[in-house]
Formats: C-alpha cells, sequence, structure tokens
C-alpha cells in the first residue's frame, strides 16, 4: 500500500503541467480561472480545439480515435494538473466523459467513425437529454416519444435541467420508443443534432443568478435511423452504462477546485479575525480532514478499480462530497459575515464564496439526490431490500 | 496508483479476520469483562502461534518487521470482535523503543513485546516527578493499569518507561464503563525509571501507533456495528415489511457506510503516511483519530436505535462496541482536541 504516484507518472505530470500552465500563462490567460461553464463560449471552443491539437483532449481513449490509451494513473494527473494551472472547465465534458465512452462500449464501428472525431477534436460539443418535468429521481419514468418514419427517428417531448444545451452541437436523449411501456423497459438512446427546427432551447436561470441548465423541447426532432446507440428499446442498459462513466478521475479534479475553495475560506477567516474563532477553527479542521479524505477515497476506488468489493464503496461518494460541499457553503457564509451578503457590482453576480454557499445548494440534488444516494447505497451497497413501487 | 492493501497484506487482514471472529467471541469476551479484561488465552495465541505481536518490531529483536498499515489491519479486525486484547499500549511502547530507545533498551524490551511476555501501558498526559531515575505521582486513567507490567510516561519532550512489576506501585482497579478495556489508577513513589534516549521520537513513535491503532479499532468496530444491523434489518419484519427495506431506515445504514469508507480512508492514508514518513503524517494521524472515533460512535449509537428494545438489553452485544466506541472518543485527545491540532496545522496558533 503506497500513497504516491511512480517516477514515471511524476514525469507525466511534470510534462503536461509544463503544457499546461504555458498555456493559461500565455494563448489562453484570458480564460484563466473562469469558474463556470458558460462564459467565453467562443474562447472555451478555441481552447477545446487547442487541447486536440496537442492531442489532450481525451487521453484517456484508444490512439485509434483521438486518445493517448493513458492509464488511469496518468488520466487522474491529467484531471489534477489541469485544475491546478487554473484551467475553465471542458465546455465539452459530456462529449468527452459521457458521450464518447458510451458510443466507445456500446456504438458500432460506423457510428465510432462518425461521433468520435468530433469530440476528440473539440469541434462537437455535447449535452445530456435525460431528465424530463416528471422524470427526475425517478429517471425511468420518461415520456419523451420517439417514433420509426422512414430512415429517420421522429421524437416528441421535454427536457429539463439540460447542461449547457443553448451552445451545444448534439444531444444524446433518452426517449420511449414502445407505446405502453412503463419505466426502464421500451426505452431508446439517440444521438441527436441541436441546430434543426424541432429543438428549442430556453435557458433556466437559477437561484445564484446564472443560468447553465435549459429546458428543451423536441417538436417532430429528427435524426437518421442509424443514430441509435445498442437496439431500440435497450437504451436503458445504456444509459445506465454511462452512468457508471461518471464516477472516477474526475473527481479528483474536482477536489482541486473545492481546495481552492477551501484556501479561501482560510485566507477570509485570516483576514478578518475568524481564524481566532474556536467553533471556526473546529470547522475548518473537518473540513480538511474531509476533502483529504475525498482524496484517498478517490485513490482507494482508483487502486482498486479492477475490485468488484470497491463498488459498494464507490456509491457513496457523491453524497460525500455534495454533503461536505453543501456544508463548505455555510462555513463560508459564517466566516464572511454579512460581507457575504453584499454582491461587489451592480449585477446579481457574486464572487467565488457566496457562489459557493448558493451554487452548492444543487450539488445534493443533481446527478442523483442525497435521498437517492442513499437508496443506492443501501439496496446496491448494503444488499436492502428495494423500496416498493407505487403505481400512480 | 497502489493505495490498496498487497496481496501480502491482504492476506494477514483474512488470517487475523478469521483469528478474532472464531476466537474472540462473544462468551470469552464476557469473561475476560468479568475478569481482569484481558483474554490471556487470546493474546497468548495472537503473539504465539501467529506472531502477531512482533508486528512493527524489527526482526532483529525478535520482531516480524513490517509497520502501521499491518498494525491497522490487526487492529482493525480485533476491533471488529470488541476483542478484549492489550494490543493498543503494546504497540504504543514497541513504537516508542523502536524509535527512541537505545541499543540496550531495545535488546532487553522488545524481545519480550514481540513474544506477548509483558503487557504495556501508557499514560497520556499525567503529572508526574522525576528525581535522580526515580518517578512519584498518581497517573490515572491507565488502560490495563491494574495488570500492566510495565508503563511509558511521556510529558515535556521526554519519555519515561516504569516497570511495574517492582517495589513502590499502588495500583487501583477501576468498575469501568468499557470493561473490554478496564482502566486503573496507578501510584508511583519513587519507583525506578528510565528514559528513552531519544525523547522526541519516542513520543511521536507512541501517538503514531496509539492513534493508528485506535482509528483502526474504531473503523473495525464501526464496520462491525454496520454489518450486524444490517444482518437484523434483513430479518426483522414489521408492518409485514423487513424493516430493512424502510427507508428512514435505510437512509440511517447508507449514512453509516458513507462514514465508514471515509474512516477507512482516513486509517489506512494515515498509516501509510507514517510508514513513507510523509510530511503530511501528523495531520492524516490527527484526522484518523478524530474521524474514525466520531464515526465509530455515530455507528455504535445507531446500532442500538435500530436494534430496538434487544439493542438496550445486556444479553446483545452492540452496548460493547457503544462503550468502546465511548472511551475510544476520549482516549489519548478527544475529537475537539484533534481539530484543534489540524486547525493549528492549517492556521497556526489562535492569537
Amino acid at each position: 500500500m503506497k500513497l504516491g504516484f511512480s517516477n514515471a507518472d511524476e514525469a507525466f505530470r511534470s510534462e503536461c503541467a509544463a503544457w499546461l500552465q504555458a498555456q493559461m500563462a500565455g494563448p489562453f490567460a484570458d480564460i484563466r480561472g473562469i469558474p463556470n461553464l458558460v462564459s467565453k463560449i467562443e474562447r472555451r471552443r478555441e481552447w477545446e480545439q487547442e487541447l486536440a491539437a496537442h492531442k489532450w483532449s481525451c487521453i484517456g481513449w484508444p490512439e485509434q480515435w483521438g486518445g493517448r490509451g493513458a492509464t488511469l494513473a496518468q488520466q487522474v494527473i491529467f484531471a489534477e494538473e489541469y485544475a491546478r494551472a487554473g484551467v475553465p472547465g471542458r465546455i465539452n465534458h459530456i462529449g468527452v466523459e459521457l458521450a464518447g465512452p458510451t458510443i466507445l462500449a456500446f456504438g458500432t464501428e460506423e457510428q465510432k467513425a462518425r461521433f468520435l472525431p468530433g469530440i476528440a477534436a473539440g469541434t462537437a460539443i455535447w449535452c445530456q437529454g435525460y431528465s424530463e418535468p416528471n422524470a427526475g429521481s425517478d429517471l425511468a419514468n420518461v415520456r419523451t416519444k420517439a417514433r420509426r418514419e422512414g430512415e429517420e427517428w421522429v421524437v416528441n417531448g421535454q427536457k429539463v435541467w439540460t447542461s449547457l444545451a443553448h451552445f451545444s452541437d448534439w444531444i444524446f436523449v433518452i426517449a420511449r420508443n414502445q407505446e405502453g411501456t412503463k419505466g426502464p423497459k421500451g426505452l431508446t438512446f439517440l444521438m441527436m443534432e441541436m441546430d434543426q427546427p424541432g429543438i428549442e432551447v430556453r435557458p433556466i436561470r437559477q437561484m445564484n443568478g446564472e443560468a447553465e441548465f435549459n429546458e428543451t423541447f423536441l417538436t417532430d426532432a429528427r435524426c437518421p435511423a442509424d443514430s441509435l446507440i445498442g437496439t431500440p428499446g435497450d437504451g436503458w442498459r445504456v444509459a445506465m452504462g454511462l452512468l457508471a462513466f461518471e464516477r472516477g478521475v474526475s473527481t479528483l479534479a474536482q477536489q482541486m477546485g473545492f481546495r481552492n475553495e477551501l484556501d479561501g475560506i482560510i485566507a477570509a477567516a485570516r483576514a478578518n479575525g475568524k481564524d481566532r474563532d474556536p467553533m471556526i477553527r473546529q470547522r475548518v479542521a473537518e473540513a480538511e480532514i474531509g476533502l483529504r479524505l475525498m482524496r484517498y477515497g478517490a485513490l482507494r476506488m482508483l487502486s482498486n478499480a479492477d475490485h468488484s468489493a470497491i463498488d459498494g464503496a464507490a456509491l457513496t461518494y457523491k453524497i460525500q462530497w455534495a454533503t461536505w460541499r453543501r456544508n463548505l457553503g455555510e462555513l463560508a457564509m459564517d466566516v464572511l459575515g454579512q460581507d457575504g451578503e453584499i454582491a461587489p457590482g451592480a449585477e446579481y453576480e457574486w464572487p467565488m464564496l457566496p457562489n459557493l454557499f448558493l451554487f452548492s445548494r444543487s450539488d445534493t440534488i443533481y446527478g442523483g439526490t442525497n435521498q437517492i444516494q442513499r437508496n443506492l447505497i443501501a439496496e446496491r451497497g448494503l444488499g436492502l431490500p428495494k423500496e416498493p413501487r407505487g403505481d400512480l | 496508483m497502489e493505495f490498496a492493501l498487497t496481496d501480502e497484506q491482504a492476506m494477514i487482514a483474512d488470517t487475523v479476520r478469521a483469528f478474532f471472529a472464531e476466537n474472540a467471541t462473544s462468551e470469552r469476551t464476557r469473561a475476560a469483562m468479568e475478569g481482569e479484561g484481558i483474554d490471556r488465552d487470546l493474546w497468548t495465541a495472537f503473539a504465539g502461534e501467529l506472531g502477531l505481536a512482533g508486528i512493527g518490531i524489527p526482526e532483529d529483536f525478535g520482531g516480524a518487521g513490517l509497520g502501521m498499515v499491518e498494525l491497522a489491519v490487526i487492529a482493525e479486525a480485533a476491533g471488529a470482535q470488541v476483542a478484549a486484547l492489550p494490543l493498543l499500549g503494546h504497540a504504543m511502547l514497541a513504537q516508542a523503543l523502536v524509535r527512541g530507545g537505545t541499543q540496550v533498551q531495545k535488546e532487553q524490551w522488545l524481545p519480550r513485546l514481540a513474544a506477548g511476555e509483558v503487557i504495556a501501558t501508557v499514560s497520556w498526559n499525567a503529572a508526574f516527578e522525576v528525581h535522580d531515575g526515580a518517578v512519584s505521582g498518581t497517573i490515572a486513567h491507565l488502560p490495563h493499569g491494574a495488570i500492566a507490567d510495565v508503563l511509558l510516561l511521556h510529558a515535556a519532550g521526554q519519555v519515561w518507561l516504569v516497570d511495574l512489576t517492582g517495589e513502590g506501585v499502588r495500583r487501583t482497579a477501576h468498575v469501568t464503563m468499557d470493561q473490554t478495556r478496564p482502566l486503573a489508577t496507578v501510584t508511583l513513589d519513587g519507583t525506578p525509571a528510565e528514559v528513552l534516549e531519544n525523547g522526541a521520537d519516542g513520543i511521536g513513535g507512541l501517538h503514531a501507533a496509539g492513534w493508528i491503532c485506535l482509528a483502526a479499532e474504531a473503523l473495525g468496530g464501526a464496520q462491525a456495528s454496520l454489518d450486524r444491523t444490517v444482518e437484523y434489518a434483513k430479518e426483522r419484519v414489521q408492518f409485514g415489511r423487513p424493516i430493512g427495506s424502510f427507508q428512514a431506515y435505510k437512509h440511517r445504514l447508507a449514512d453509516m457506510m458513507v462514514e465508514i469508507e471515509q474512516a477507512r480512508s482516513a486509517v489506512y492514508w494515515a498509516a501509510c503516511a507514517v510508514d513513507e514518513q510523509a510530511e503530511e503524517a501528523a495531520l492524516a494521524l490527527h484526522a484518523a483519530k478524530a474521524f474514525c472515533a466520531d464515526t465509530y460512535r455515530m455507528c455504535a449509537g445507531n446500532m442500538i436505535q435500530l436494534h430496538g428494545g434487544i439493542g438496550f438489553t445486556w444479553e446483545h452485544d452492540a452496548h460493547l462496541f457503544f462503550k468502546r466506541a465511548r472511551s475510544i472518543a476520549t482516549l489519548y485527545g478527544d475529537s475537539q482536541w484533534h481539530h484543534e491540532q489540524v486547525a493549528h496545522l492549517l492556521m497556526g496558533d489562535p492569537a
């Protein structure tokens, strides 16, 4: 059992750190440190393409499709250095981390050739059409319908909470293709182009004032018949396989952002004297411990990636970080006091710590609420009986 | 990335889990609770047949070598059965000597410790006086103090070794809430004591071993509290359903698992950091002791609540876990103290 990485991995770390830092100091200095995924979109597209030009856009993918076939350790290291260099989040993270791996795992060779190069090149930005007004926690309850018409699928329905849809080029959608089916049966997984008359996107303003997610209306939206991943009716299996890709290497990069937030709180406490308050000191210590344990928890999961025994433990990660970060938001405001409640400018726009307080309220909801996470942990991790399903 | 048990470490884990499950039974632990608080046969088998008392002691001194990760593996398994074993003081004394003792002290004590021949105890922060190599004072709250053969005292950057089997030692055994690790008051009156050559290193050794041992015990106990409650949740039927199917119930179990998985990361992070002499070792040790102790209290408390009336009885083992969790919480620094140490590392002293 060891804490660190091998010498070869550390050499790889130096290589990617040098390149990333040079980009952020030079040609892309203007986007350094942007905390959201919606500002300066044109420059962010250019950044995606710059990553691709140097083969850094999807390093975990096979070389054949524009990746480097990087090991898990290398992917972790790249993600850490990416965050450490202050590079803003990937506006195509859904393409690179979700759509791409799904196509690699479930797509035909033809589909790989059709979709993967655009993602690898940073020219095709993706979003995810899962949730609906009546399919949130109960994701299998989707009502969006897909029907075959000649050589096309025609889709009707409404998606919601579609992050980044307002500038995405592609969307993957789960829709019901078999009339009368319920739950996970009879669903289908489709890849659709956003730029068409049948798709309308309306941004939703969030409680922190920003608009990162949207309502997406599909009205006779169309895609070619071979845009279906898997087989008709098999969409739930594909969608669930995709959820498995959502955890893993990105968690360690996410923690670099958390580190930044906690350091900001410590700096604020030092500046206003709250660092002498024994209760604040206790909470800062607990936050620090929680953050370290997140790191070693993630390393434990990744070090045991081949062992199914760790699967139960992996289920605990989402609720752990989400709850930790929500508490961190509370701590931030308790340290800032009323200063934290005053926006610095004329707009309803917040600096890092007050924004953390507001935004972290979504962390315990999206990607499976804390309550759903507890069901998953109890049922899949501990083998407890399932919650009986109602039929309303 | 190799933050996982090696094959050899996993083998040790399997061996000790099986050993404690088979031997540290509720019946034997309760017999020890009625007596002096130690299952002597268990300790003899642990040290003799398995040779595990030599973990962390160099082979040159009759030990088995290895380090804190292996100690954690063992303490976790012992904690899972609330075994009545003098492992804590043993590990602390051994590591204090390994790091801070003279060659002569090591030769004198380490082989006997590795063989499990002596029972050791450690005082956390008692006030005492030393004149001309003789120590006087009253040392309260000593784990296994009523029967320990050797005592380690530390204060003001120095560590003193006191042979308790000689003269000038008065012991008062206490009825202790956690009967699996009873406390005693020991009064020394001019008792001969020898100082460890390198006090600071000795303290480092006893802190590391003590906090890792307690954290790992707590992890094992917390996991056992969860496992046993999960079993009960699947068997017990009320309102026509297994009670584990109710969200009010299963969500508490899920919360336990979330804490326990962090506690596991904490224990092995701290153990690795000490073995690798990593810069973050001090932070990791405080984190592990505080987090695991808190986790154990939460889990053992939930174990009682989720078992209902049976969980409150003497007959059920839930109270053994609950009381051990309570004693771990206070022993060698409570969570608030450890948190303040972490805060100090991050922000310096409060002005």
